[in-house]
């Protein structure tokens, strides 16, 4: 018997350290900015009320139905006439509306607080960034700058940046777990979202929204990186990068998986998808029978060859 | 177009289901025509109005696509099941994920609930057929024609592939103009005049029908949560009709809707679309409720706890579901204060389901738990969606669900309330009712063995989607890459999928073992139950009751075994008045089907031209001037004696 459960310390030892060792945090939990912080902090509260609640019913199932369990010995035990009970009923009524308030005050500041600006940045100018999503890539144009990217972005870290969102045809939703929410792009339609990274680093975003056989390709990346690499950067693309054409942007919004690309101007000029005008760039017949062969995951995604260059 | 657009083809599954599906057409015709069964099935089965046996049919249609929506989530999880696994292409895993969503919500969960209602609700409240009995017969064949015609989309054509929901502007023509998506709009919109029916056939049988001395609020729990039920449907399945109805007015009429060129408004569809959508949640879970209530207090032998606290909370939740829609897209751009109004009217939801949590726990207390296989599926789905509900109240958080929406998170937990909410209510459901439908018992010792497989499998599969879903996986993607690190979870939740396949099987097995070797010497109460339905022979007579019985509790049965008045005298037994059979819903059903076909391919006119049939099946319909017909007494008492024996 000892040896049984000194066998079974060990056991449990083991599993614990393989738990611990084998899993880094999960992404929603290791939030890289102040509004990702401020959603897994309101998750983690919430976890806390849910693990009290799940005890309660688990500990109570527990009891009830092995006490009351048919056995041999009770067989003729006859179970009495119950009309139900006040007490216990408004009991359990009372409790759950006293959790529910409880979650939804903190639920209610954190909704208004994601839509703006996140406290502590205020005084600084949020970088624009307009992104434009389209089967299957984002497209980001960066109007101060006058530059635009395709399936990946560069950021100032430490600065708010503020997304204006829309869609080319399709909808899709943007997100960057490390750094906070997501949210629509639609077509006609703009949406925002102000995002800070605080810390230096490369993350994942991705869309969420089905939008067609290239879905699952549609990733990119998000560099936060210090304001002078930034300025260094888009200095860079200033001067390499070719111009963007009005041919050549709407070649990109053809539906296809395309890796990354790097432009000088925007497509801003020519037309804001916000504002209508999609439909000329929408061709159906582009859209029939099987458009994707069986596609490695990797073939496009950005985290894994360019970002170990770097390293 | 072309042969080759028409049947889909260049993929060598889809060629051997196709192949497959006419082996087994060619192989049933023969089989039938072999055993000389085709008058037997058109006149017991095609052609019959009545209740019990449209339930069977519904039930039997209901597994059957439960095992089709199941293949296509074992697909589905064989094709994540590693990084960058070369199963499925993107195209057919969208297709799959499609029809999974949409078979299993409503081929699968539907008709399994809504034929248990159909068997039980109308012998639960003394009744002998529900109120509109022809009506019945085309709600049942109105869906099964449906969900026929959306399942050849496999073989010809190609399946619709934008999601169960199908968001516009991806479902209309400008970004999906195959024809996959006309198949949701059309085979939908054909199953859900049966729907409808059947919730206003249900409403009107348990307001005009039910014994006399049973009030409102002595009927027993299932048979309320099924007028809750079909209240709800009555109220949002409109809806959907006219979602689809503007959708096939995009798609095959040029339509702008919910297009993005010519000032359509994609929301409107995803309004509609959830409007509709949650409520039907709530539709397949009520009524699951309310098995788990009966099969409860049966197996506690007690009374139901707190029984007007019960009523209150389904009809709480009822109310409650159709204010909740917005809560499926928080992420919509929606103001702060949109957002936290529907937040608080979904975690609101929570605290009627938590009363009925406690007063199930309550009602097992003080009483003497009997560990049948229907109780075992009731106990297991306490746990289980306990899991699926707090989850829940996270994902009504808006702030919160801006991290949790279009991720495996999300479809974790719809899981873990659907699972343990409807299917493991079916299964309690069919261990429980069985005996009253075939007269026999299903084996419980093979019970044990669909049952532990089957919890355990799902708890493998689903459980390990909350935690890829907080690492970032979205929903929908059919691959991912080795770096994201999502690999060994995806693999053990492949791994469950197979383990809660095995479940399903052990319970096909067990039908079949029971079917072929179980006692059919069981007599009308074998559980030793509590509500009327108890109180007819098994198999039911097919006039169900040879007496209306008078009521008094909402435990019927168990006072008259108490009080030993579940007798009958001769002189009480009278001539008993039955609806005749009837060929119109059948013919009209597939004359539906027909046109719904051609509707499909934007074959307009010929389309026109087979809509004389549906409108010749209702001018024929309004001239059956058929009263239907009568048992004589004589037979009923004979009837009676046989099965009970003592008289």
């Amino acid at each position: 018997m000892k040896r049984v459960r000194s066998v079974m310390k060990l056991f449990i030892l083991f599993v614990a350290t393989l738990a611990l060792t084998a899993c880094e945090p999960l992404t929603v939990f290791d939030p890289q900015g102040p509004v990702a912080r401020n959603l897994s902090d309101l998750i983690i509260f919430s976890i806390i009320f849910m693990a009290v609640i799940v005890v309660t019913v688990y500990i109570l199932f527990g009891i009830i139905v092995w006490k009351y369990r048919e056995r041999e010995d009770n067989k003729d035990y006859e179970p009495p006439y119950e009309e139900g009970s006040k007490a216990l009923e408004v009991t359990w009524f009372i409790i759950p509306v006293i959790i529910v308030i409880a979650l939804t005050i903190p639920t209610v500041i954190t909704i208004s607080d994601v839509e703006d600006i996140p406290e502590g940045y205020e005084d600084q100018e949020p970088l624009v960034i307009h992104v434009t999503s389209a089967d299957w890539k984002w497209i980001f144009s960066y109007p101060e700058q006058d530059i635009e990217t395709v399936n990946y972005i560069n950021i100032p870290a430490n600065r708010p940046i503020h997304f204006k969102m829309t869609s080319a045809g399709t909808m899709q939703s943007f997100w960057i777990p490390s750094l906070g929410g997501q949210k629509y792009t639609m077509a006609n339609m703009q949406t925002q979202l102000y995002l800070v990274a605080d810390r230096e680093g490369e993350y994942i975003g991705r869309n969420t929204n089905f939008n067609g056989e290239g879905y699952a390709h549609m990733d990119f990346e998000v560099v936060a990186e210090s304001p002078s690499k930034f300025n260094e950067w888009v200095d860079e693309v200033k001067n390499t990068a070719n111009e963007l054409t009005e041919e050549k942007y709407a070649e990109i919004l053809q539906p296809t998986v395309i890796g990354r690309e790097t432009y000088n101007g925007t497509h801003l000029q020519w037309i804001d998808h916000a504002h209508g005008g999609s439909e000329k760039y929408i061709d159906p017949e582009a859209y029939e029978g099987h458009l994707i062969e069986n596609k490695k995951a990797d073939d496009d995604s950005v985290t894994d060859s360019e970002s170990n260059e770097k390293e | 177009m072309k042969l080759d657009e028409f049947f889909v083809t260049g993929d060598p599954l889809i060629l051997g289901s196709q192949i497959a599906i006419g082996l087994t057409m060619v192989g049933l015709v023969v089989l039938i025509t072999y055993l000389k069964k085709w008058k037997w099935l058109w006149n017991e089965w095609f052609t019959t109005v009545d209740h019990k046996k449209i339930g069977i049919m519904y039930i039997i249609a209901g597994v059957l696509m439960f095992f089709r929506g199941g293949v296509d989530g074992l697909m589905m999880k064989a094709q994540t099941s590693r990084p960058n696994m070369e199963f499925l292409d993107a195209q057919h895993y969208d297709e799959v994920f499609t029809t999974h969503g949409v078979v299993m919500i409503l081929f699968m969960a539907m008709p399994l609930l809504i034929g248990i209602i159909n068997v039980v609700m109308p012998l639960q409240i003394g009744a002998r057929d529900v109120a509109f009995p022809k009506l019945n017969a085309l709600s049942f064949w109105t869906f099964f024609v449906g969900a026929m015609l959306f399942n050849i989309s496999f073989v010809i054509g190609g399946s619709p592939d934008a999601g169960w929901t199908s968001y516009f502007p991806l479902a209309g023509s400008e970004f999906s103009p195959d024809v996959g998506n006309n198949y949701y709009a059309i085979a939908l919109q054909i199953a859900g005049v049966g729907t409808l029916a059947s919730g206003i056939n249900f409403i009107v049988t348990i307001l005009k029908m039910r014994a006399p001395g049973m009030k409102l609020m002595k009927m027993p729990m299932f048979s309320w949560t099924t007028l809750v039920t079909s209240v709800l449907i009555v109220a949002a399945f409109p809806i959907f009709t006219v979602a689809l109805a503007l959708m096939t007015l995009d798609r095959i009429f040029g339509a702008h809707f919910f297009t993005v060129a010519g000032g359509g408004d994609p929301m409107l569809w995803l309004n509609l679309f959830w409007l509709w959508g949650h409520p039907e949640v709530y539709i397949v879970v009520l009524p699951a409720f309310g098995m788990f209530s009966e099969v409860i207090a049966t197996f506690s032998r007690k009374n139901l706890f707190g029984y007007t606290a019960m009523v209150v909370s389904i009809v709480a939740i009822a109310f409650l579901s159709m204010l909740v829609w917005v809560h499926h897209f928080y992420t919509m751009g929606n103001s702060a204060a949109v957002n936290s109004v529907f937040s608080i009217t979904t975690m609101m939801i929570a605290i009627p389901t938590g009363v009925k949590i406690f007063n199930w726990l309550f009602t097992m207390r003080k009483g003497r738990i009997k560990f049948t296989n229907a109780m075992l599926w009731a106990l297991a789905f306490i746990p289980n969606f306990t899991i699926g509900g707090v989850t829940g109240v996270m994902l009504a958080m808006a702030a919160a669900d801006y991290q949790y929406h279009n991720t495996l998170f999300l479809v974790a937990h719809f899981h873990y309330t659907l699972i343990p909410g409807v299917v493991f209510a079916v299964f309690a459901g069919l261990y429980y009712w069985w005996p009253k439908m075939f007269g026999f018992k299903l084996n419980e010792k093979i019970g044990k063995w669909h049952f532990w497989l089957f919890v355990i499998g799902f708890n493998l599969t689903f459980m390990p989607m909350f935690f890829v879903g907080l690492d970032g996986m979205s929903r929908r993607m059919y691959t991912y890459s080795e770096s994201t690190g999502w690999g060994p979870l995806l693999g053990i939740s492949a791994v469950g999928s197979l383990v809660l396949a095995a479940g399903f099987a052990a319970l096909v097995y067990n039908i079949y073992w029971s079917f072929r070797y179980a006692s059919r010497d069981i007599g009308g109460d074998p559980w030793d139950a509590r509500t009327l339905e108890w109180a007819t022979a098994s198999p039911v007579q097919e006039y169900n009751f040879a007496i209306t019985p008078q009521v008094t509790d909402h435990d019927e049965f168990w006072l008259m075994k108490k009080q030993g008045r579940n007798t009958i005298k001769k002189e009480d037994v009278k001539d008993i008045h039955m609806p005749s059979n009837s060929a119109i819903p059948i013919i009209l059903s597939v004359a539906m089907g027909i046109v719904g076909f051609f509707l499909v391919f934007e074959w307009v006119t010929l389309a026109a031209i087979f809509s004389v049939l549906i409108i010749g099946g209702l001018i024929a319909n309004s001239f059956d001037y058929d009263d239907g017909y009568h048992i004589p007494a004589k037979k009923v008492w004979e009837t009676e004696q046989k099965w009970r024996g003592d008289l």
